[in-house]
């Protein structure tokens, strides 16, 4: 019935697949005394799927809810798409919109419907009609195999479904990039593949992404690229086979030995 | 044993020699105090005196009137109403002031709620009532309303606001107790809008709605449901301080009962029956919130 040619998850492919759409350098960030981001300097191209991966504390997170300006940096320069992003800038809900993300505790709105807490974002940013955003919402609802529970309440799902409700409502304002922050990690197992066969078939629809995550065969299936951190740093950035088969500094090999021992 | 069958007894509470004791002295006290009145004090009950100022019948009309008593306590439950209302806007505008970006729109709320929380209610009334009284109601005009005015002297107006003669009062009572109240209702408010998550800001900055969509469409719906029970323990709060404006002549129940004991002399009756008055009033409202919440939670789940 969903045609993958006409699947709401297509990302239209009219950016050069080369051209960055998030440029990051010399990014620092304090929490008080306490430094939580130091000197970051990447750059992700339209279409590419990078995975951050590093021990908690290490400022993953941090990193990318600097993006959209959910915490606010000290230092350094952050362009999406070309325009800058500074703490306190006028029009930063215009960049919100074209930046999607999902929280690790899914951070649904209890007091709407599944279907609401979709459309609320197209309705009042957008100036969507009613009919036109419940349209858009089933179709991606239908999308992360949820349709059926558009009327429940976030409560009534479980958290495999809330998170996928969660990636519907991000992928509701159509943006150009997706920022997943530890998506399954709070999540019981059974309910991981899910949510990750949802992931899987956005990189396949061509959605740029930038995931934190531990789900090694998630890194492994779809990442371009994988960022290692520690410490307030990028430590190791290479593709994901060699990362995990072949680390080359110390840190990275001690946290793969400490993941993968449980 | 077979688990279908039904489960033996637990031990039940019975009533231990402990409690025998401690009733017998309550009953004890009461029969002293009763006592000391009837045969030291050597005092005359007469309940049927005070009793008649609840309801009379009125000879001319050949009806049941409410008379001063249950007049009053019309007045207390508009003065109560009427005031929740006013104060609950305040309340909410403030209790988002606490919290807003502005510092100046801090510094205010915060004043307000400081001063008013650290001065004694009744001080406060007398301070703002003299004040609204003498200078605000001319400014506005409110003193120079015409109370037989076809808009005033109706039973609709008669229903929400008791008698128009009494308007200019009742507004002055009711805006003290208002702005008084809406200093703890702002303190309710500033605990229900921090008791959202920061997530649920996040969620709706993440999708790039504006501050005041957050606030209007993510936080305050969230943040009212968890605000109405203390607002409405606030609510029968306010019926017990309203008492208080008795004493700059609102003739609520307190101010009626006042002049009842004093014409009748009949003191202990009628503060008895104003107590329980104001006890039935409070325990019901207490007793339908309570009924409320339960279904609202069995709603929730």
């Amino acid at each position: 019935m969903n045609d993958k040619t006409t699947s709401p998850l297509k990302v239209p492919e009219t950016k050069a697949k080369d051209k960055p759409i998030v440029e990051v350098s010399g990014l620092c960030k304090w929490f008080g005394d306490f430094c939580a981001l130091f000197d970051i300097n990447f750059s992700v191209n339209f279409g590419e799927k990078v995975v951050i991966c590093g021990p908690s504390g290490s400022g993953k997170s941090t990193l990318i809810r600097c993006l959209n300006q959910l915490e606010e940096h000290q230092l350094g320069t952050i362009r999406i798409d070309g325009r800058e992003v500074k703490p306190g800038m006028k029009g930063i809900e215009e960049i919100r919109r074209d930046v999607g993300m999902v929280f690790q505790s899914f951070n649904l709105f209890p007091h709407l419907s599944i279907l609401d807490n979709l459309t609320i974002g197209p309705i009042r940013n957008r100036g969507m009609s009613k009919s036109e955003a419940a349209e858009m919402a089933m179709e991606l609802l239908d999308r992360v195999h949820i349709s059926e529970q558009a009327n429940k309440y976030p409560m009534q799902l479980s958290g495999g479904q809330q998170q996928r409700v969660a990636i519907a409502r991000a992928l509701c304002m159509k943006p150009k990039i997706m920022l997943f922050d530890e998506p399954t990690s709070a999540l019981d197992p059974e309910m991981i593949s899910g949510v990750l066969d949802v992931m899987v078939e956005l990189a396949e629809d061509g959605m740029t992404m930038l995931c934190v995550t531990h789900e090694m065969g998630f890194a492994r299936q779809v990442g371009d690229r994988v960022i290692f951190m520690d410490d307030a740093e990028i430590v190791e950035t290479a593709d994901p086979e060699s990362f995990f088969n072949n680390p080359e500094t110390e840190r990275a090999k001690l946290f793969l030995s400490q993941l993968l021992s449980h | 044993m077979d688990r279908n069958s039904p489960p033996p007894p637990l031990p039940r509470r019975r009533v231990t020699l402990v409690d025998l004791v401690l009733i017998g002295l309550v009953i004890g006290m009461i029969v002293y105090a009763v006592y000391r009145v009837n045969d030291v004090l050597v005092y005359h009950w007469n309940w049927e005196r005070v009793l008649s100022f609840i309801i009379r019948f009125d000879e001319e009309s050949g009806r049941w009137v409410a008379n001063l008593l249950l007049q009053g306590m019309f007045t207390t439950l508009r003065l109560a109403v009427w005031a929740t209302i006013l104060a609950t806007i305040i309340g909410v505008i403030m209790g988002y002031w606490r919290r807003c970006n502005n510092l100046t729109l801090r510094i205010i709320s915060r004043t307000y709620v400081e001063l008013i929380r650290n001065i004694p209610p009744i001080v406060f009334i007398f301070i703002f009532y003299f004040f609204i009284s003498s200078q605000i109601f001319p400014l506005i005009g409110l003193s120079s309303l015409r109370y037989d005015s076809p808009y005033m002297d109706n039973d609709l107006f008669r229903f929400m606001f008791g008698n128009p003669r009494l308007f200019e009062n009742f507004i002055a009572g009711m805006i003290c107790l208002a702005v008084f109240e809406g200093a703890y209702i702002t303190e309710i408010v500033r605990a229900g809008i921090q008791s959202i998550g920061k997530g649920q800001w996040e969620a709706g900055r993440a999708i790039g709605l504006s501050h005041f969509n957050i606030l209007r469409d993510i936080i305050l719906p969230q943040a009212i449901r968890k605000i109405l029970p203390p607002l409405a323990g606030q609510f029968i709060t306010l019926i017990k301080d309203s008492a208080m404006v008795s004493l700059i002549s609102i003739q609520e129940l307190t101010f009626l009962a006042n002049e009842v004991a004093a014409t009748t002399t009949k003191v202990f009756e009628t503060w008895i029956l104003v107590g329980a008055m104001y006890f039935v009033l409070c325990y019901f409202f207490a007793y339908v919130f309570a009924k409320l919440e339960q279904r609202g939670a069995r709603a929730n789940r």
